[in-house]
């Protein structure tokens, strides 16, 4: 069961202080039959969760998708329906979304526990960073261009890394996760995947300051 | 056998001769707390030096011990990937050792613990004496760290010298290994520039440690890419400060990930932006920048004491060694 999300209500900022109510912009109805009214995504079939995502990152994948750098059929007709203020607003509304995660049924411990192994350490005789040097210790992601992955479903975050083994997918600046990607092995995917779908949310990438 | 460190910095024939016949007592020219800056002379090329070296790989995780010694040397492992946290009392700055020595200090080029090990207790002309390899590690805190140094056997230096130890193993003593330090890299073709090296940082390093050289953290406020330069990040005393070091610390390991694909030429370029850039005052400060300068800096490699765009570097240095209360 999902959880009851918290669009409708005042969003609170990171000082705790309310900022205006979210309002739902215009196009996102046609958004929800796949990403959920509360940009919870799905879990089994590579619809990402949204909510909570910084809003230039979404609105850069928007992009990515309109010009063809993001391979997707079913996004590219729909972002090349947005305008460019569209997108804006709608990566807006995305990103100021608090949802909790859903509770879904945890991966194999021992899976879990390899991925986790990965995303701290990495795998250095190939020359693999940990995942946590570019997305965080908790994986909540840093500023617009290093995404969150803590929470998202494991299915997309396996389809995301074959995207870019295959080159479907180019958006990555300096095409740093085309390198990391491929040098992952089918079962270091899976892993890493299963680990960062066990992580909790947290508090929205947005709410803190990325500069120090 | 006794210890006879070989200097990471001697010649390529100095090397040759040193690894063939065992001459020994040679002084090592570089050392702890050497400034840094032109601690290490110019080199000739390296790959000459690199292809008589022995390597040695490292043992792994799962070879630690168990018992009192193993879990000394997890914790000298759990300090050295994450200093701010575990050795709190002696950090004065962002940095955590593992940011430097890349995959917690097992990374070949980037100056890697046990390769370091193996060189130590080793004579410093600097000191006029034998310096233990705590006393290395002390200068790490000071400078690299902008921090404190711990004092000799103080639990934090016992667990990161049982670190060490346990990485060295199998390596050969007194010898300099392949991967040893950072990589000496040619002097450049064209004199190394600092507009171009500003272009190339945009390039290739801003992704990630922000125009501003100051880094980012991630939401919940912890560093992901360290600051490279301003009040956070390693003081003018620190090995990075040289240009040399940084060269070839960022030829060999930057962009994260991608390590290599610089040419030597943006290497040193970026090197001479990076380190003319103001970082915490060098903790060895006696008098004035002029003096300073002239006593530790009196070197190309390093930018101390010198006017680059309009700034006499060293002059408006944030204080060094300011161990943070807070977080
Ligand atoms: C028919 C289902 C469907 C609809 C409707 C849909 N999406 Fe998507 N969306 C997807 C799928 C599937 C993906 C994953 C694409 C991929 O694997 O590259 C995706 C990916 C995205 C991403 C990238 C997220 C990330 O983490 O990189 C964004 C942003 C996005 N959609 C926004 C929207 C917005 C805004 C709307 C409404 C205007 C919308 N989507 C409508 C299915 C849909
Ligand atoms: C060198 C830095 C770096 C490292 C290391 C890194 N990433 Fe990334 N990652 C990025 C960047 C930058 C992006 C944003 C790409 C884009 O804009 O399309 C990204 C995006 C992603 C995405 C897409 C998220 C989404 O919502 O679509 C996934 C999944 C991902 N990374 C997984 C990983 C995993 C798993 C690892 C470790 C094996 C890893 N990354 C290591 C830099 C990195
Ligand atoms: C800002 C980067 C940086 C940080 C942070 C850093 N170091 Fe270093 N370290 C260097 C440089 C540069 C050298 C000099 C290498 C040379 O001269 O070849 C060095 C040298 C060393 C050496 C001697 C290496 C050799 O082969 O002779 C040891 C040991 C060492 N550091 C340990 C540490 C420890 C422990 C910490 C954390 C307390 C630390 N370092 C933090 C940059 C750093
Ligand atoms: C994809 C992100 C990324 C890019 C791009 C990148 N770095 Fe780094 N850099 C890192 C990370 C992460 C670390 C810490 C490494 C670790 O802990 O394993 C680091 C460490 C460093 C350090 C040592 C720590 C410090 O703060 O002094 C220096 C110096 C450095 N980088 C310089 C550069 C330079 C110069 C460039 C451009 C040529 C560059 N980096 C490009 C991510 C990056």
């Amino acid at each position: 069961m999902l959880l009851l999300g918290m669009s409708a209500l005042p969003v609170l900022a990171a000082d705790g202080k309310n900022t205006t109510t979210n309002a739902m912009p215009p196009g996102a109805a046609s958004c929800s039959p796949c990403h959920g009214k509360q940009g919870e995504g799905q879990p089994t079939t590579a619809v990402p969760r949204l909510a909570g995502l910084n809003a230039q990152y979404l609105e850069r994948q928007l992009a990515g998708f309109k010009d063809g750098t993001r391979k997707n059929r079913i996004m590219m007709m729909i972002a090349s329906d947005l305008s460019d203020g569209e997108k804006k607003a709608l990566a807006t509304y995305y990103a100021n979304m608090a949802t909790t995660k859903a509770e879904t049924a945890p991966a194999d411990a021992a899976v879990i526990a390899a991925g986790a192994k990965l995303a701290a350490t990495g795998d250095w005789s190939k020359d693999l960073p940990g995942c946590a040097q570019c997305h965080g210790a908790a994986g909540l992601g840093v500023g617009a261009d290093f995404p969150r992955l803590a929470g998202q479903w494991a299915v997309y975050i396996e389809k995301a890394l074959r995207s870019w083994k295959s080159g479907d997918r180019k958006t990555d600046p300096m095409g740093v996760m085309a390198n990391i990607a491929g040098k992952l092995t089918d079962d270091q995917i899976k892993s890493v995947a299963a680990y960062y779908e066990s992580l909790p949310v947290a508090a929205p990438a947005h709410a803190s300051e990325t500069k120090p | 056998m006794t210890r006879h460190p070989v200097a990471p910095s001697i010649a390529a024939a100095a090397v040759l001769v040193l690894a063939t016949t065992g001459l020994v007592g040679y002084a090592r020219a570089t050392g702890p707390a050497t400034p840094a800056t032109g601690a290490t002379p110019e080199q000739p090329p390296a790959q000459k030096t690199e292809a008589v070296r022995p390597s040695y790989t490292p043992p792994s995780d799962s070879d630690i011990p168990s018992g009192p010694f193993g879990d000394m040397i997890r914790l000298g492992e759990a300090i050295f990937h994450d200093t701010q946290h575990n050795a709190k009392g002696f950090v004065g700055n962002d940095l955590q050792c593992s940011n430097c020595h890349i995959d917690r200090g097992r990374q070949p080029n980037s100056a890697p613990l046990g390769a370091a090990y193996l060189l130590y207790p080793a004579y410093r002309t600097k000191n006029a004496h034998v310096n233990t390899f705590q006393e290395r590690l002390q200068g790490c805190f000071r400078y690299s760290m902008n921090g404190k140094a711990p004092p000799l056997n103080d639990k934090v230096l016992v667990a990161l010298e049982s670190y060490a130890y346990f990485l060295a193993k199998g390596g050969p003593t007194g010898v300099v290994v392949k991967g040893q330090g950072y990589p000496k890299l040619k002097a450049p073709d064209q004199p190394a520039d600092y507009d171009r090296g500003a272009k190339a940082y945009a390039q290739h390093c801003s992704l990630c440690h922000g125009a501003d050289g100051a880094g980012q953290k991630s939401a919940d406020g912890q560093t992901v890419f360290p600051p490279l330069w301003g009040a956070r990040s390693f003081n003018w005393g620190a090995g990075m400060a040289s240009i040399n070091n940084a060269a070839g610390f960022i030829k060999a390991n930057m962009p994260l990930g991608l390590g290599g694909s610089l040419t030597d030429q943006e290497a040193w370029d970026i090197a001479t932006y990076m380190d003319s850039q103001e970082r915490p005052q060098d903790p060895r400060f006696v008098d004035s920048v002029a003096e300073t300068r002239k006593r530790f800096h009196d070197e190309p490699t390093s930018k101390y004491g010198l006017v680059v765009n309009g700034v006499l570097l060293g002059e408006k240095s944030p204080p060094s060694g300011t161990i943070s209360a807070a977080d």
